[in-house]
């Protein structure tokens, strides 16, 4: 199982809508331009998000003699993507499936999907800590997993709910990489005013309680959300921007803990 | 649906599920230890649950699903908001609150009933009172600590909700609003399926602006067509942003597709109305205040109570034109 993959990061959180995928693309995108081949693989069944945030909507998955052939998201082939998005004939068509049935399927995508020879492979999660989760950390005991990304925005409804994963990272020996704190503050385009809108410093407090580092802190940015909607990275075309030193700097931390 | 329901987590591969006609007497049946049950039949009669359940909520008039595909859009908040208006605007209107979502529990939180206990009585569990006409169940009154974590698979995820709408001493209500997790998947097929007997009057879909949203949240109200909850309507959460500062409006999450009006409109579905992003409310939630109370001028408590009374219209409406399901 995932035989050419160098290293696996897990992205997740207790909480919905915290941006998990956007974590994860502008990641796996950030990676690719530090010149790492990367793979990306979404198991929200449910909620892919992956395909429409990379503009690969219409895209299909191959069957070839070796497996299924994730969909590449650049033309030199150094990203590579899977999400059950690929495989739904109509964008919304609900997955309406119980546990078993998901468990299957992220069996599968851990088990047939080929992966040629990446340095990263970037596994988006639902929230929760169920099935989904169950399953991809068990299938991947025999595999040596990096850790995980925790994300969660500032307010206390959301860390009540990433602190549930933080507990489920350790009684299942996840290792935990960090917390990110994404919509962080929101910079008012007409008098640059920044108002914390999902009130401020959850992450931090829950990094210092849980004694996890903190990795990053990302402002609520629309141009962000834009850019996503593209598939196209922060990093690459708004360089200059606070979001896109946010994700250097995760890359860095990424990278420089594997060498260590 | 049910033929996506009834695979045992534990089954043997290729097992044809307990609800088939087929269950117990395929090849993948040969030494389950479940063989002979499944090839008595006895799987294949209506789960004992429903009728349990039917009976249980006979005193509740109205069950409300608050459902989105889409994680952090605001169905916690938008449950404890209208629960609460509902409860303020009539103080001989009993609201109750059942929080399904079992992983993520977020209801003690913006109810403002963090750390109480529920208690066992001879008629069944009885729910937290909020206000005298307010009650609420939710998994997170059974946990020990705020980090512990409920690490389960979908069968027993299943079970304590069967508990939920069958134990749970409710009394007469009026209205008993569910808020789940986000999804499509055992929760909202458990309360779906426990809930057939008893009828569900709707379900309220929440969704925020951007496309990747709907795109979710789509999914959902394929869902519920394909297991028959009738849709009240849609709610759209977050639209504009006010700065606090300079009173401008600015699009944070821009609705690039046209947001949850224009999906409303092409589903064929009732828009129920938007609610403005206010930092304040997010606070208020955060510390389990009731925003009625704390900020009655707000916009956001303006479109509120226009969202509530048309959802009571509705399902008042819906009492009159609709006989009693009885399937």
């Amino acid at each position: 199982m995932l035989d050419g993959v160098k290293h696996v990061i897990l992205v997740l959180s207790g909480k919905g809508g915290v941006g998990k995928s956007t974590v994860s693309t502008q990641l796996a995108l950030t990676l690719k331009e530090s010149g790492f081949k990367v793979g990306l693989l979404d198991v929200d069944l449910c909620g892919p998000s992956v395909p429409y945030l990379l503009n690969l909507e219409d895209k299909d998955v191959h069957q070839s003699s070796e497996g299924w052939v994730p969909v590449f998201a650049d033309s030199e082939q150094r990203l590579s993507v899977m999400s059950i998005g690929f495989l739904l004939k109509n964008r919304n068509d609900g997955v309406v499936w119980r546990g078993p049935k998901k468990t299957g399927m992220i069996k599968q995508f851990l088990n047939d999907v080929v992966w040629q020879d990446i340095d990263y492979l970037i596994i988006d999660t639902p929230p929760g800590t169920s099935d989904e989760h169950i399953t991809v950390m068990e299938n991947l005991r025999n595999v040596k997993c990096d850790g995980a990304i925790i994300v969660t925005t500032p307010q206390a409804v959301a860390v009540d709910d990433v602190l549930r994963e933080v507990t489920f990272c350790r009684k299942t020996g996840i290792p935990i990489i960090g917390i990110v704190e994404n919509m962080s503050g929101f910079v008012c385009p007409s008098c640059t005013e920044c108002t914390n809108i999902f009130s401020s410093g959850g992450g931090i407090a829950l990094s210092e309680m849980v004694k996890v580092p903190f990795l990053a802190k990302i402002p609520i940015d629309p141009a962000v959300g834009k850019l996503g909607d593209k598939g196209q990275s922060v990093v690459a075309l708004i360089p200059d921007s606070q979001v896109a030193q946010v994700f250097r700097k995760l890359v860095e931390e990424v990278t420089k803990s594997k060498e260590a | 649906m049910s033929n996506m329901a009834d695979v045992p987590n534990d089954a043997p591969e290729h097992c044809p599920g307990t609800q088939s006609e087929d269950a117990g007497k395929v090849s993948a049946c040969a030494g389950c230890p479940n063989q002979n049950i499944c090839a008595s039949g006895a799987t294949k009669q209506p789960d004992p649950g429903i009728a349990l359940v039917k009976e249980k909520l006979s005193a509740v008039k109205n069950k409300i699903l608050v459902l989105s595909g889409k994680g952090g859009v605001g169905k916690s908040t938008m449950t404890s908001l209208i629960s609460r208006a509902l409860a303020a605007d009539n103080a001989d209107r009993n609201v109750a609150v059942l929080d399904i979502d079992i992983c993520g529990p977020s209801q003690p939180r913006v109810l403002g009933v963090l750390g109480e206990q529920v208690h066992q009585s001879a008629s069944g569990w009885s729910p937290v009172y909020i206000e005298d006409n307010l009650s609420l169940m939710s998994i997170g009154f059974l946990l020990g600590s705020p980090s512990d974590a409920v690490i389960w698979r979908g069968p027993k995820k299943n079970g304590m909700i069967r508990q939920f709408l069958s134990e749970v001493d409710w009394g007469n209500l009026d209205y008993l609003i569910l808020d789940t997790p986000p999804g499509t998947s055992d929760e909202h097929l458990s309360a779906a399926s426990y809930l057939q007997g008893a009828g569900i009057t709707g379900a309220i879909i929440v969704t925020t602006p951007q496309e990747v949203a709907l795109l979710d949240v789509r999914k959902e109200i394929d869902f519920c067509k394909k297991v028959n909850i009738p849709i009240l309507g849609v709610l759209e959460n977050m639209s504009i942003f006010v700065c606090p500062k300079c009173k401008n409006s600015a699009e944070i999450f821009p609705a690039s597709t046209g947001g949850g009006k224009k999906m409303a409109q092409d589903l064929n579905i009732e828009f129920l109305g938007s609610m403005p992003l206010d930092p304040l409310l997010a606070r208020c939630c955060d510390e389990g205040k009731n925003f009625l109370t704390e900020l009655p001028d707000s916009p956001a408590i303006t479109a509120l109570q226009t969202i509530m009374k048309r959802i009571v219209q509705k399902c008042e409406e819906d009492k009159e034109n609709i006989p009693i399901d009885a399937h």
